[in-house]
């Protein structure tokens, strides 16, 4: 086993999930399985290979500092389950005494 | 009406500049085929009839003054994945129910210009994640060629309103196969085009590295037409290629004599579908008497593709969706603090699969394993693309299937993630290559199903992919529509 109920509990909180106990156990035996497969990148002699993470490389794309139009606030906020105003509205973020 | 479904965009574009049919009528052909069929196939996850019809008065408008462009008047349905202006995009996901997107992605405000008709929004998995639109939280899509079965994924909405004549043609969009392996489960022309080809502003964000916006189609000729008006640079995508966009259409009708055909003896794989085999190899017969040459190759890393993949797509995927915090837009569940609410929202806005990829993702980019799995992994793109450029130096354009099985049925993986995610074994090193990469129809299986030949090019040669799929198509005459559609 690579993977236990700990590791997925504590990667879930990383990615803000909250798992129920049945989550729990399917994604552990799943991603067990899943990284087990993984390993065969393992096998491979990698040393001294670059990684690659665009295919087609594009290096320093540059455009012009203007000012062009931009969202116009209602369009911007408009999605929001809750705001104020202009503003977006979340719960607490500060624990206020 | 009569004969209305085999027409190519070309030629319906001939019949609107004659008005020997409005955008109007045309229109209303295929929303009366939605009527009739949709409950049956799912694919359309809402259709817009109002604006369908606005957008063919506006068309006919045009037309009447002697003006429009290649898709004037032409009635189309879109994957619920491309932004569009004042317009739900759900992206098949509880968690963007209701999100009414500000502006038109690049792709959509370009066809407007070009003059569509937006019949509606196509099913999907959700957020692009899966192989069969299962994924999808709203609805499951059937196979137009048997109810039973999946039409493919993640673009199965796409494909199966193809396929069932329910659209003259859609977009889709491809990370690992999401065209071109519903493309060719339902029997329909699908392309991937290269890399930043087609711009990716106003594409909800799977993985940003490998996703790219194309057509499905009936026709090879429907597709060039397509891509025509969506590719090309755009200072909105900084992955955009700022390359000229050639006539692709020109390219349709030239022979392929003298074209070299690599043939990967690493996909030709054990567990293949003898019938698959069979159909891929004898495509590869039709090329060679058409003229072409037939060179066997090796693409020595195929193997280690899909893990490769699946630890790029999650670990991006993971960063992507971290966007969707109950903030912003979409669904928010109520919490006692943000963290709670967060936790909250994204539990219960996200489906399984999104929750799978999300923790394996993250998992892949945490402290202590990031070099083991997202650095290896990179490097492993580095020697997969390699292999690309090498077999490039033999042959012109890669044939392959593009899925091992033609297609299977609801239901059949849904518990087993790692034998779902095997099967787009042949289409994903062309995303990982950033390659261009197209599904044509070669053949049926012996239960009648539809199977894809894969045809891939060098970067930006999407014009050899097209001419060549144009010839196979023609020699092979296929039917497109089943029968209890057409």
């Amino acid at each position: 086993m690579k993977v236990t109920r700990d590791v997925i509990e504590h990667v879930a909180h990383l990615g803000r999930l909250e798992l129920d106990p049945d989550e729990i156990e399917r994604y552990t035996a799943q991603l067990d399985a899943i990284l087990e497969y993984m390993d065969k990148l393992n096998s491979l002699d990698t040393s001294g290979v670059e990684p690659t993470t665009h295919a087609i490389p594009n290096v320093n794309v540059f455009r012009e500092d203007q000012v062009t139009e931009s969202f116009p606030v209602e369009a911007s906020v408009g999605n929001a389950p809750e705001r104020k105003g202009s503003f977006f509205k979340v719960p607490p973020i500060i624990e206020v005494e | 009406m009569e004969g209305l479904l085999a027409k190519d965009i070309v030629e319906l574009r001939s019949l609107l500049a004659r008005k020997e049919i409005t955008s109007v009528e045309l229109t209303r052909f295929y929303l009366e085929r939605i009527k009739k069929h949709d409950d049956a196939i799912q694919s359309y996850l809402r259709v817009t009839e109002d604006l369908a019809i606005n957008m063919a008065e506006e068309a006919d408008k045009k037309l009447a003054r002697g003006e429009g462009d290649l898709l004037t008047g032409i009635p189309l349905g879109i994957k619920d994945i491309l932004c569009t202006r004042d317009m739900e995009t759900t992206c098949a996901s509880q968690i963007l129910r209701g999100f009414i997107a500000p502006y038109d992605a690049t792709v959509i405000q370009r066809m407007k210009q070009s003059g569509f008709s937006h019949l509606g929004r196509l099913n999907m998995d959700e957020f692009a994640m899966g192989s069969s639109t299962e994924n999808s939280s709203f609805q499951v899509t059937k196979n137009p060629w048997d109810l039973a079965r999946i039409p493919g994924g993640s673009s199965g909405g796409s494909a199966a309103a193809v396929a069932a004549g329910l659209c003259v043609a859609a977009l889709g969009t491809d990370t690992g196969g999401s065209i071109r392996q519903p493309a060719s489960l339902c029997g329909t022309v699908g392309l991937k085009p290269t890399y930043g080809r087609v711009s990716r502003y106003g594409l909800v964000a799977f993985a940003s590295s490998l996703d790219q916006i194309g057509p499905i189609t009936r026709s090879v000729k429907d597709a060039a037409a397509l891509l025509q008006v969506i590719a090309g640079h755009d200072s909105m995508d900084s992955t955009s290629i700022p390359q000229p966009v050639p006539d692709y259409l020109s390219y349709i009708g030239r022979d392929i004599r003298g074209v070299r055909i690599g043939i990967p003896r690493e996909y030709f794989i054990e567990g293949m579908d003898q019938d698959v085999r069979q159909a891929v190899e004898d495509a590869i017969k039709m090329f060679e008497r058409n003229g072409a040459t037939a060179v066997p190759i090796t693409l020595p890393h195929t193997e280690y593709a899909v893990a490769t993949y699946y630890v790029i797509c999650t670990a991006e995927a993971s960063s992507n969706l971290a966007r969707y915090d109950g903030v912003k837009y979409g669904f928010r569940a109520p919490g006692k603090d943000i963290i709670e609410m967060y936790k909250k929202t994204r539990s219960a806005g996200f489906g399984k699969e999104v929750k799978r990829r999300i923790i394996l993702g993250t998992y892949v980019l945490s402290s202590g394993y990031y070099d083991a799995y997202y650095r290896k992994a990179g490097q492993v793109r580095t020697l997969l693309k390699a292999d690309f450029d090498k077999a490039f130096e033999q042959c012109d354009l890669v044939l392959t299937p593009v899925s091992p099985t033609t297609a299977f049925r609801i239901g059949e993986k849904v518990e087993d993630p790692l034998t779902m995610y095997l099967s787009d074994i042949f289409t994903i090193p062309v995303n990982l290559a950033g390659l261009p990469g197209m599904s044509v129809p070669c053949g049926f299986d012996r239960l009648g199903l539809p199977i894809g030949l894969q045809i891939i090019g060098r970067p930006l040669e999407e014009p050899l992919m097209l001419q060549a799929a144009h010839v196979f198509e023609t020699e092979m005459k296929l039917k497109k529509i089943p029968d209890r559609f057409a």
